[in-house]
């Protein structure tokens, strides 16, 4: 499956990706509205470092996703078709198993979890389009087809 | 292959699971006492606080039986195994299995009270069933008293307290959680609880149930309308220690998740497993560790060729909006080499618990999102001075050097 990498030679520390991803998954899809609006929206990709060395870490679409594994509910499922790994929020309760399971840190806590859902699969996500420096890019990976 | 598994919870869903994929053709017979079509036994708390409703409980689609081409049995208890003739006897009637897995979770421990036989007030808290009497039946009338200031406990007393006049826990234990916090977050949580009109009896325990009252081994009596007991678990082994399979606290298997009957398995609350985090064998009575051997038995029973590496004990919880987020040990013994570091800031709590170069454990108080990296450390057994940051302050992909972070990052992909 395609998924989001980061480069981190490239990477400037502008946290870009952060507001693009924030307003894709906020009521009005507008990066200067999702800021004031409610309810608030979170960012699903974060970057890490300083401006040394900085990456963008976002939902890694695990082939055995560990907060799949870990759920209570049932809610965070591995689709066996797309290979997304996404998170049904009628039926998720916050507990934030999953947080404490993902090796990467790639859980958010709003009411529920929140992660990556590549944009729905509907093309290029948010965050790698709006990256200034093409540290972020939506590939295959190098092993699978 | 007919395969036979005895429970519906999330390890015998997840072997289930794990068989289809390995085996399209044999026959799933899945039994449980219980009714219900599989849901998430961890959701009853919040079915009482009204957070979640019994349809969005259910821990599989509605279709899940049809689609994996399972025979449910529910409501049918499985009261025998016959290892020799390698079937079992449910509501009186036979199965011949070639393979059978018991994944039959944990029953509650009650511990003496006097005065609680027959009486219609007193409650355990585990199924759907209990969840739904202790819905039904409590109102802003009621004096509830918890027996057991664990998860379980003050779980239920969270969800009653949204209704009830007054709930208190009372515990045995000199803090609240016990077994996933210490003194010092101990103290942090029984404040909040308290705010929130969850009282607290600490290091004392019910002795008698009397008509609209119980009082405790101190002496001390409390109002009590209501007694919901939940001092805790125990594996529900019953049918696997008369037919004679090997037993210690829970079922004992090998890594995967085999009996000592080459056609048994088990997984779940049922059994007994090593903690990687001390080496010690116990009964991980969790949600993931269930899934984790559901999965293992399930593709070892159909060909398959999964490992049990062991677990640990991993709980992430919130109560009234605060989250606790710990992994293995968290109180060390004195005289084993364990290292500790606590740091406390606001309403935020950090503690790590360090052995040889390891983490072993930890507790975070409202800073769940990173707590994942902290966990793969500790199972990973990740040599902490081998990390670019101090997991007392924190752990992101920035604790690991350039290549691991890569690898972790990208697997085998190259850009």
């Amino acid at each position: 499956m395609k998924r989001v990498y980061a480069n981190e030679k490239l990477c400037i520390n502008c946290r870009v990706c952060e507001v693009y991803c924030r307003a894709a998954h906020s009521k009005s899809a507008d990066v200067v509205r999702a800021y004031k609006e409610e309810p608030e929206s979170c960012s699903r990709i974060h970057v890490e470092g300083d401006n040394n060395a900085s990456i963008a870490v976002s939902c890694r679409h695990c082939e055995n996703p560990a907060c799949v594994e870990a759920c209570i509910t049932g809610a965070m499922q591995k689709d066996p078709k797309t290979g997304l790994v996404i998170n049904d929020p009628a039926r998720c309760v916050g507990c934030m198993t999953c947080a404490l399971a993902c090796p990467y840190g790639c859980i958010k806590i709003g009411h529920i979890a929140q992660k990556c859902d590549l944009c729905g699969l509907s093309g290029e996500p948010e965050c790698v389009r709006h990256c200034p420096n093409n540290a972020l890019i939506y590939a295959q990976g190098g092993s699978e087809k | 292959m007919k395969y036979v598994i005895i429970g519906n919870g999330a390890a015998a869903i997840s072997a289930a699971e794990e068989i289809r994929k390995n085996d399209t053709e044999g026959t799933i017979e899945l039994f449980s006492h219980e009714k219900y079509h599989t849901y998430s036994r961890p959701l009853i708390s919040y079915y009482l606080c009204g957070e979640t409703d019994e349809k969005r409980m259910l821990y599989r689609s509605a279709d899940f039986y049809e689609k994996m081409r399972i025979t449910p049995h529910l409501g049918k208890t499985v009261t025998k195994i016959d290892r020799e003739r390698k079937r079992i006897v449910a509501d009186k009637t036979t199965y011949d299995y070639d393979k059978l897995l018991i994944a039959s979770g944990s029953v509650p421990f009650i511990p003496p009270i006097a005065g609680i036989e027959g009486r219609k007030n007193v409650y355990t808290f585990l199924n759907m069933e209990d969840a739904k009497r202790l819905k039904k039946n409590i109102s802003e009338k009621d004096h509830v008293v918890v027996v057991g200031g664990g998860l379980i406990g003050f779980k239920a007393a969270e969800g009653l307290s949204a209704v009830a006049a007054s709930v208190t826990v009372v515990e045995l234990s000199e803090r609240v959680l016990t077994t996933i916090l210490d003194n010092q977050a101990g103290e942090i949580m029984a404040r909040r609880l308290e705010s929130h009109g969850v009282r607290t009896v600490l290091r004392d325990s019910v002795s008698s149930l009397e008509r609209d009252s119980v009082t405790l081994k101190s002496g001390k009596t409390l109002p009590c309308s209501a007694l919901v007991v939940a001092v805790g678990v125990r594996p529900n082994a019953a049918l696997a220690r008369e037919c004679g399979l090997d037993v210690g606290r829970g079922i004992i298997c090998d890594s995967s998740q085999k009996t000592n009957d080459s056609d048994i398995y088990a997984a779940g609350d049922v059994c007994e497993s090593v903690d990687i985090t001390d080496g010690e064998r116990r009964v991980l009575a969790l949600l993931p560790n269930a899934v984790r051997q559901g999965k293992v038995a399930g593709s070892c029973m159909s060909g398959g060729k999964m490992e049990f590496a062991g677990g640990y004990p991993m709980n992430a919880i919130d109560f009234f909006g605060t989250y606790i987020t710990t992994a293995g040990v968290i109180n060390p013994p004195a005289g084993k080499g364990y290292k500790v570091k606590a740091l406390s800031d606001g309403d935020k709590y950090r503690k790590i618990v360090i052995k040889d170069d390891t983490l072993c454990g930890f507790i975070l108080i409202n800073d769940p999102e990173q707590s994942g990296v902290m966990t793969s450390i500790m199972a990973d057994k990740t040599k902490l001075s081998s990390l670019k940051k101090s997991v007392k302050e924190s752990a992101d992909m920035f604790s690991f050097d350039e290549k691991t972070r890569f690898i972790k990052l990208h697997g085998r992909c190259e850009i």
